[in-house]
């Protein structure tokens, strides 16, 4: 029985044509969402995504795509907050969690 | 590592030297001084200092041809990590995720392949083992993409188990992964270390303001400071810590048992009972019920919500969805639930 949420899932999709077979979309997944059939990858349990985005960044031919982004109602709150791109997430790259008053805190959003 | 290497650190053992680089040993053991650590991050104490300098590591004997593992810089994963390595010699590739650890860091991006690929450059790591292959957390491929690491440091990413404690059944096994090791779980005990530290953000944000309008209704309600201005600022305390504890204990606690997959609705319909639960307890009367409804309900909702975050199956398009659709409610019903409460305070009802 996989956890399941709204929405999941409703974004991935993989272009068979590009698929290679190469499986690391399978070796990548957190809850088993794709199968092999035969030589190329099919999904098998969509509403177990969560968009993570994990398999549409290593699929080195290109053949999976995904609203990847971090499901963090908190994030969501932040951005908007903030003035942000709708669901960024409050502090990456380029950010610094570093601040002193951030050290009080539980820290960022995670 | 060109900086000085404080080895008066208690959890380094000793210093390895391959050619001109000193690599720090690390023990496997963790010391009262980490645990204390990990269990204040945990609370969300000094959680942001909790972390380690990335760069390279080792575990036991480390030579040319041992394995690299890769991990983030959050002391409590790095302290997990080294304790589930124990009895191997490998290496550790510690990435500078700024103290947050890996899928959270890879989501971010912070544990990702311009961070690999720096680090890997940055510890010379090529001068120190003699083949090209890294472990990489599962979970760290939310934010590494493998070929792109290949094609600009040369290196082949592996990506190992999910949880760090399968790394050493992978490695004795030839680098095989079960599917229990590729599939993350969200099961009791995983969901209760999440708590305290939602309990203590809650603790610093929220609690003021809640107790303080409990506090002011009660004034309001008892029309100025008496005795009965006490009693009604304790029970609307008690209303609202029952709330707080519903959606931030209970909703954790119970979440694969509550019906309906909004986390915001789980808080609502914990918060209902606890709602109705109260009102029986301090005087039924519909007004009653409805005042405790209005102000329960949205609170533990919003908890409810806020939990996504911490959660292991939570789409962004999902969270999305609640807060577009749960803020207003929450806003409206607070708006409704506080305004009742003094109306029936005045006796117009």
């Amino acid at each position: 029985m996989s956890l399941t949420y709204l929405k999941n899932g409703e974004s991935l999709t993989v272009n068979t044509k590009k698929c290679t077979g190469c499986g690391i979309c399978l070796e990548v997944c957190p809850h088993n969402v794709f199968e092999m059939s035969g030589k190329k990858v099919s999904i098998g349990e969509r509403a177990a995504c969560m968009e993570c985005g994990a398999c549409s960044l290593n699929c080195p031919a290109g053949a999976i795509a995904v609203g990847s982004g971090v499901g963090c109602a908190a994030a969501v709150y932040s951005s908007l907050i903030k003035g942000k791109k709708d669901g960024e997430v409050c502090c990456g790259p380029d950010v610094s969690c570093d601040d002193e008053k951030q050290s009080g805190n539980s820290g960022c959003c995670c | 590592m060109d900086k000085e290497i404080d080895n008066k650190v208690e959890w380094i053992s000793r210093l390895y030297s391959a050619g001109s680089l000193t690599i720090p040993i690390v023990r496997s053991d963790l010391t009262a001084a980490d645990i204390r650590g990990g269990w204040m991050a945990r609370w969300g104490l000094k959680r942001m200092k909790f972390k380690v300098e990335p760069g390279l590591y080792g575990i036991g004997n480390p030579r040319e041809d041992s394995p690299v593992i890769v991990t983030a810089n959050y002391k409590l994963t790095f302290d997990k990590v080294r304790s589930d390595l124990a009895g191997l010699d490998v290496f550790i590739l510690v990435l500078d995720t700024k103290g947050i650890n890996v899928w959270c860091a890879a989501g971010k991006g912070t544990f990702g392949t311009e961070e690999l690929a720096k680090r890997i450059l940055l510890s010379k790591l090529d001068k120190v083992i003699n083949h090209k292959t890294l472990i990489v957390p599962q979970l760290g491929a939310v934010g590494v993409s493998a070929h792109e690491v290949k094609k600009r440091s040369g290196f082949t990413v592996k990506y190992g188990p999910v949880r760090s404690e399968d790394i050493k059944e992978y490695i004795n096994s030839g680098y095989k992964k079960t599917a229990a090791m590729r599939k993350v779980t969200f099961t009791f005990k995983e969901r209760v270390v999440l708590i305290p530290v939602e309990i203590m953000v809650l603790f610093k944000k929220a609690l003021l303001p809640l107790f303080g309008a409990a506090i002011l209704l009660a004034i309001l309600e008892a029309r100025g400071i008496s005795v009965q201005t006490i009693t009604g600022a304790a029970k609307n305390i008690a209303g609202v810590t029952g709330a707080l504890i519903s959606g931030s204990v209970l909703v954790p606690l119970l979440l694969p048992y509550i019906p309906l997959r909004s986390f915001g609705l789980k808080g609502a319909l914990l918060g209902a009972l606890w709602g109705a639960v109260f009102t029986l307890l301090t005087g039924f009367s519909l007004i009653n019920l409805a005042v405790w409804l209005l102000l329960i309900i949205p609170i533990s909702a919003f908890l409810g919500l806020n939990f996504t975050g911490s959660s292991t199956f939570t789409s962004l398009a999902g969270v999305k969805l609640e807060v577009k659709i749960a803020t207003p409610l929450i806003i409206i019903s607070l708006i409704l639930g506080v305004s009742l409460k003094a109306i029936a305070a005045f006796g117009i009802i």
